[in-house]
């Protein structure tokens, strides 16, 4: 679907140079708050990168594969390997849990299932679970997921210690789904009805109406929705430090502990001396090219599924 | 003084603290702590800041309470500013509170921002004062123009608190808790536990070892005892705030002694080290060490007295109990220092930094205890007070 540039109105007399001016001078406005977001990302960057330059020079980019981290003075090695792995498989996996269900409960939503009043109440819920803290749900998943977690794998006989990669993603995944839902639902909600209208008309059923034209139609929003969760999971602090375990180790098991960058930021940068300032604000800013480079491949998947999709 | 300190007093007496203190001075200040950080000097706009609190600290009520010949001495009102260890910080928040009814016009306003950041912020010269989980070092004093002087305030055990239902008075010999921290011995039912553990029923489960996942002066004391006792630690591990713990066994990471607390109630077969007094408000069982002497020690005031007692304290105050002497005497304690300068350019400061003190030395040894922190003993007190009577030439400590 392309949209076009609506024309201006032919209009029937010229306007005043008044108008022009003030034209002109809400274009600048503008266009300085515009660019005041861009310095802002550009000096947030430089400041972390400055402050890692020492960690940069001494650990090059060998900082990215190694997994050593050790602050004890003396015996310094910083490698920042299993909280990468850490972070991009927690955001991984709460994604592939919070999208088929956000996605799903967006659906359910935006579509005439059941009456608009208890729609209302429903929408309201979920965008409420946006609004808690994310200690209590740090909170929430030491004193209720993980011992149900517990009690479940113990009916496997599989032992469970307990923070761990899967308990935080879960956790994860419940953070971010408000998020999902709430995005896709608004713009599942804007498409135009004729679209509907005319997939019914033309003897679609609902089925093929949702799947073949309307989340096509919406794609850009679910997907734009997404990669909000997608940084949301990625940056995610506080829950992430309570339940994921901050053992800097990479391990095959989803049950056993491991450190996300941002929660490494979050434990090690009030104590931290010297060097290991440098190796955290490293680390700082390979979570800002990590979160950049999924979002240019996120912007490089709506275009391809719009192109697909025109 | 109530007697047990329950968490939600202490959250009281915070809030009491947040409250006594204009908003805008406290916002202020923790937003120029997180730029010290930075590097960048903010003495001035601190400075500036400073009065501009004081001012709106100002018009608050200046009637005196009983205690005529301390409301007078100062001259006015006087604010203090402190920032450092977060251990202490439950018993400083509380003496600063009490200080403040007996001498309304001394306020005093700690951070718990880390004993690291309180050491940079204390050479920075942002804060009146410091405080310290580890006593400074000899090039860390050197970077401080107006001279240091350490003032040990009080202290505390660290304990190894542990989840094993059934088993209560858990006995670990030296080698063991080692091991245990080296990711060696992984089973409550190894040999090494079940030798000085007779009788007691240990389960055929894996320890889970829960550590601080931050950076903090407890884990830098507690491995700085281990790698004292153990050449194997020192060389696999080493001692500091944040170490690299092994990558055998289970090790768990927890953010703060509250969070290290709470993973160790959550999982059964966890031990983990935290400081006494939020082992004794939680009811965490804790383990017996065997010391120095071969003892069994369960830790104590009494025992951690003996252990502060058994170091000899150096002239500059700074000592650390990494394998204390005596058959009685509990392996893990630390003192906690004040970080105070030489000299203060503001007399009043001077004069209201050796009250402060006066007042720890004296009525905080007391509220100390009832929050599980170990009392002075009476030798360290006196020395400590001769060091800090040095502040101010026009006040003179006194012991009660």
């Amino acid at each position: 679907m392309t949209v076009g540039i609506p024309s201006p109105p032919p209009s029937s007399r010229s306007r005043s140079a008044t108008e022009k001016e003030l034209d002109r001078l809400f274009e600048g406005t503008a266009l300085t708050f515009a660019l005041f977001i861009l310095l802002l990302l550009v000096a947030i960057g430089l400041l972390v990168l400055v402050q890692a330059w020492p960690a940069v020079k001494e650990y090059g980019l060998s900082f990215l594969w190694t997994s050593a981290w050790n602050p004890v003075e003396g015996r310094q090695a910083f490698g920042v390997l299993p909280m990468v792995y850490g972070t991009l498989l927690t955001s991984a996996l709460s994604l592939l849990i919070a999208v088929p269900l956000g996605l799903g409960t967006a659906l359910f939503l935006s579509e005439n299932f059941i009456p608009l009043k208890i729609r209302t109440v429903l929408v309201f819920l979920v965008e409420l679970l946006a609004a808690i803290p994310s200690v209590v749900y740090g909170l929430w998943g030491i004193f209720v997921l993980i011992p149900a977690l517990k009690w479940c794998f113990g009916l496997f006989g599989v032992s469970f210690t307990g923070p761990s990669i899967l308990a935080a993603s879960l956790v994860l995944s419940v953070m971010i789904l408000p998020i999902i839902t709430a995005i896709s639902r608004d713009s599942l909600a804007a498409l135009p009805p004729e679209l509907r209208q005319g997939s019914y008309g033309l003897g679609a059923t609902r089925w093929g109406t949702i799947f073949r034209v309307l989340i096509p139609a919406a794609i850009s929003g679910i997907v734009g929705g997404v990669m909000l969760a997608l940084g949301r999971a990625m940056g995610e602090t506080m829950a992430v430090t309570m339940l994921v375990g901050n053992a800097n180790t990479i391990s095959s098991s989803l049950l056993q502990p491991g450190n996300t960058i941002a929660s490494l930021l979050a434990n090690q940068f009030a104590e931290a001396k010297g060097i290991q300032v440098a190796a955290l604000m490293y680390a700082a800013f390979i979570l800002v090219i990590l979160t950049l480079i999924v979002n240019i491949l996120a912007d490089w998947i709506v275009r391809k599924l719009q192109a697909k999709y025109d | 003084m109530p007697d047990q300190k329950s968490p939600s007093a202490l959250w009281q007496i915070k809030v009491e603290v947040l409250n006594t203190f204009s908003h805008k001075l406290i916002g202020c200040k923790i937003m120029l702590q997180n730029l010290s950080k930075f590097r960048i000097d903010l003495r001035l706009t601190a400075s500036v800041l400073l009065v501009a609190g004081l001012a709106a600290c100002g018009g608050g009520t200046t009637t005196s309470t009983g205690i005529m010949d301390k409301t007078s001495p100062l001259g006015g009102k006087v604010a203090l500013t402190g920032a450092g260890a977060s251990f202490p910080a439950p018993l400083y928040q509380n003496w600063f509170i009490e200080l403040n009814k007996a001498v309304p016009d001394l306020q005093v306003n700690y951070q718990s921002v880390g004993s690291g950041a309180g050491v940079e912020q204390f050479t920075a010269e942002t804060v009146d004062f410091g405080a310290s989980d580890t006593g400074m070092k000899d090039e860390e004093i050197a970077k401080v123009k107006r001279g240091v002087i350490l003032l040990p305030m009080t202290a505390g055990s660290i304990v190894l608190a542990y989840n094993l239902p059934g088993v209560t008075d858990l006995k670990l010999a030296r080698q063991t808790y080692v091991d245990i921290a080296r990711g060696k011995i992984t089973k409550w039912n190894d040999p090494k536990i079940a030798a000085a553990n007779p009788g007691a029923k240990l389960p055929d489960k894996p320890i889970t070892f829960i550590h601080r996942s931050d950076g903090s002066g407890t884990t830098s004391v507690f491995t700085k005892h281990l790698s004292k006792i153990s050449p194997d630690f020192d060389k696999e591990v080493g001692s500091g705030k944040s170490v690299e713990w092994p990558k055998t066994g289970t090790f768990v990471g927890a953010k703060g002694n509250e969070g290290v607390t709470a993973q160790i109630q959550q999982t059964e077969g966890s031990i983990g080290y935290i400081e006494y007094g939020y082992a004794k408000q939680n009811n965490l069982t804790f383990a017996a060490l065997q010391n120095k002497a071969g003892k069994f020690v369960v830790p104590s005031d009494e025992s951690a007295g003996i252990s502060l007692g058994a170091a000899k304290m150096p002239p500059d105050l700074r000592v650390s109990v990494t394998d204390p002497e005596g058959e009685g005497a509990y392996p893990a304690v630390t003192y906690t220092w004040i970080l105070a300068y030489k000299n203060y350019p503001d007399v009043a400061k001077a004069k209201a930094m050796e009250m402060m003190i006066e007042y720890g030395l004296n009525e905080g040894q007391a509220i100390a205890s009832t929050l599980g922190y170990v009392p002075l003993p009476k030798s360290v007190r006196e020395k400590v007070a001769v060091a800090a009577d040095a502040i101010s030439s026009e006040y003179t400590i006194k012991l009660k």
